[in-house]
């Protein structure tokens, strides 16, 4: 099993809040994603036989959504909206400066699979432009200085 | 990082008003607690509602205020939820839209993050007037801070009986379920929300029927957006004629408008509706003007998919009827500022390339048209296009518009369609002269 003790009782409890089994495929996906980081066929078979829906159901759904990624990421996750209120105070900028930072282009991952970059449609925080959300977190209003601080501060942790 | 967005927001002088007031404790940081929620007034509504009023009461309420949905196409709350058939065996389903993801739009977060129990009392009333009994706030999955916030709050509202079985022994049961989605802003649309809260890919539906006869498990069904639903208790506790007294004839009360883009203060501000955009762009209160002294190009006034505005063109109210009169639209109060610097070209590939990326592939002119569209912009903005490439376009966005299954699609052109009206020379000069003609100097500091 890839899928923790604690993960499984999770998605057993969103299963009786909904009308129709399927409804939880989403929360289910949700949950692995944040326990395991990606998702793969073994997972999907994994909530099929904990929630009795249909692999294929399962695996259908999944691949319409971005957030259920199946190639594996980074221990931290960056995600830079590049919409366009957040471009017209430099999300272009940002995203180089980033690139720049890390060593590595967008869409890839640092060496030491501590970073994975990306840029994503608009994350709401539009009048907090730019910004980033890392992993869950959302970092607004930046400046390179508060790049240089954060990425320092995500080191140190890591 | 903190909790809490470091928005801005005009707070201070929501509390002084005598009118306003979705804004009114957003920046008091205990305000997401259930205690001080009620300390406020919190829940009353909810409680006379479910203890003293019918269900047509509360309705004819909501309609008399003239409240209408503020996720984009205004329509009026009261009179959907008169459309949920009276007589139907079936469960009915209230469900509260926050899926907020229009590139502009940041303001229902500001909302779930900092007084979740304001939309859970709205839709609590919501659910009540159509005969629900479980609910859900489908919330878009990047926020993981709302939805934690949102969980807390309605374990909260359990706790304290505005939630549950039998509430505040009026015989209702009322259960919530705080709902996650997988990243994708067409599960903002209606019916995709309702496919994708019933576990499949979140593809727009064939309408009719509509969702308040079949929406979700083909139950009758209302959605409503965060804003909306948290004006409700407001409107149930002071009347639908106080709500009248703001905002105009056909656009009454009060909506927060999301400002971004090139003004020294952007933020989310709350006033009436009718309001002067001038001065939400210009008024040291909101905007405080364009930044770095330059000079206003452009605005987009109701998010990504709403038609631009010139200068001359701003002085104008920020309510449905006005904005329409101007040739745009309210839509979901996202106010976007270009600055002179800025390039329209560029501008238009920014917005394409999101509505191709968030096409949900399920009819031909959105799929396709939004992909050729994207290639077009692109190559004229790098200096590539060629003779004839601007009708091209144009052509292209007539094929798009009126004929897709949802919305989507116009959303897409209709931007596309008022940058060629509004400044067909610029585009002209990037194909003459093979290259963009301004600075697009958005550095970030
Ligand atoms: C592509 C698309 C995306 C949408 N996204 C949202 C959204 O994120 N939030 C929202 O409330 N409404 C959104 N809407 C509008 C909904 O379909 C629906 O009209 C609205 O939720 C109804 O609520 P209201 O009447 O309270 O405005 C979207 C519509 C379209 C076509
Ligand atoms: S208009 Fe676009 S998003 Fe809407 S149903 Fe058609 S393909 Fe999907
Ligand atoms: S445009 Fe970047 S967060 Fe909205």
């Amino acid at each position: 099993m890839i899928l923790t003790e604690e993960s499984v009782k999770a998605i057993k409890e969103r299963l009786k809040q909904y009308p129709q089994r399927k409804s939880v495929i989403l929360p289910a996906l949700t949950i692995a994603y944040r326990q395991v980081g990606h998702l793969s066929d073994e997972i999907y078979q994994e909530i099929s036989r904990v929630t009795k829906v249909p692999y294929v159901e399962i695996a259908e759904a999944a691949t319409f959504y971005t957030m259920f990624p199946k190639e594996p990421r980074g221990k931290y996750l960056i995600q830079v909206c590049h919409n366009i209120s957040c471009a017209l105070l430099g999300a272009d900028s940002l995203i180089g400066y980033l690139e720049e930072k890390l060593g590595i282009k967008k869409g890839e991952t640092t060496p030491d699979n501590l970073f994975t970059l990306i840029s994503v449609e608009c994350l709401g925080s539009c009048a907090t432009a730019p910004m980033m959300q890392i992993n869950y977190d959302f970092y607004e209003n930046l400046t390179r200085e508060k790049v240089d601080a954060i990425l320092e501060e995500l080191k140190a942790k890591a | 990082m903190s909790f809490y967005s470091p928005v801005i927001t005009n707070a201070a002088e929501v509390a002084r008003s005598e009118s306003l007031h979705l804004f009114r404790y957003v920046e008091d940081p205990d305000q997401y607690k259930v205690e001080t929620f009620e300390k406020h007034g919190g829940y009353e509504a909810w409680k006379k509602v479910v203890t003293s009023m019918k269900p047509d009461q509360v309705i004819a309420e909501v309609k008399n205020s003239g409240l209408r949905g503020r996720g984009g196409a205004g329509f009026p709350t009261g009179m959907k939820w008169g459309f949920v058939p009276k007589d139907s065996p079936k469960a009915r389903y209230l469900i509260c839209n926050a899926d907020e993801s229009e590139p502009g739009t940041c303001k229902d977060r500001v909302i779930m993050e900092r007084d979740p129990h304001a939309v859970i009392e709205g839709m609590a009333i919501g659910a009540f007037a159509i005969g629900c009994h479980r609910m859900f706030i489908y919330i878009r999955g990047e926020f993981g801070h709302c939805i934690e916030r949102m969980e807390g709050a309605v374990k909260e509202a359990y706790t304290r009986g505005h939630l549950g079985k039998n509430v505040y022994g009026s015989g209702y049961d009322l259960d919530m379920v705080v709902h996650s989605g997988g990243g994708a802003y067409i599960c903002g649309e209606e019916t995709a929300l309702l496919n994708s809260l019933e576990g499949e890919k979140g593809l727009s539906r064939i309408r009719p029927p509509f969702p308040a006869i079949a929406g979700l498990y083909a139950s009758p069904t209302i959605v409503n957006n965060v804003e909306t639903l948290a004006a409700v208790p407001h409107i149930i506790n002071r009347g639908a004629d106080w709500y009248k007294t703001m905002g105009t004839e056909k656009s009454a009360g009060s909506k927060i408008f999301s400002l971004s883009g090139h003004v020294k203060r952007p933020g989310n501000y709350e006033v009436p509706l009718g309001f002067s955009l001038k001065t939400l762009i210009y008024d040291e209160k909101y905007g405080a003007g364009i930044r770095d002294g330059k000079k206003l190009k452009a605005v987009i006034p109701g998010g990504a998919s709403t038609p631009f505005l010139t200068p001359d063109m701003v002085d104008v109210g920020l309510d449905y009827e006005s904005l329409q009169s101007v040739g745009s639209m309210l839509g979901s109060g996202a106010i976007i500022v270009l600055d002179e610097d800025t390039c329209i070209v560029w501008t238009i590939m920014k917005l394409i390339h999101f509505f191709r990326h968030e096409s949900c592939g399920k009819c031909t002119p959105c799929r396709e048209g939004t992909g050729w569209l994207e290639q077009l912009v692109t190559r004229i903005e790098h200096g590539e296009g060629r003779p004839g490439d601007i009708d091209k376009i144009d052509d292209l966005c007539g094929n798009i518009l009126g004929r897709t299954i949802c919305p989507l699609g116009d959303a897409a052109v209709m931007p596309i369609q008022s940058a060629i009206k509004l400044f067909r020379d610029e585009w002209q000069y990037h194909i003459d002269h093979k290259k963009c003609p301004c600075p697009n100097n958005h550095e970030f500091k």
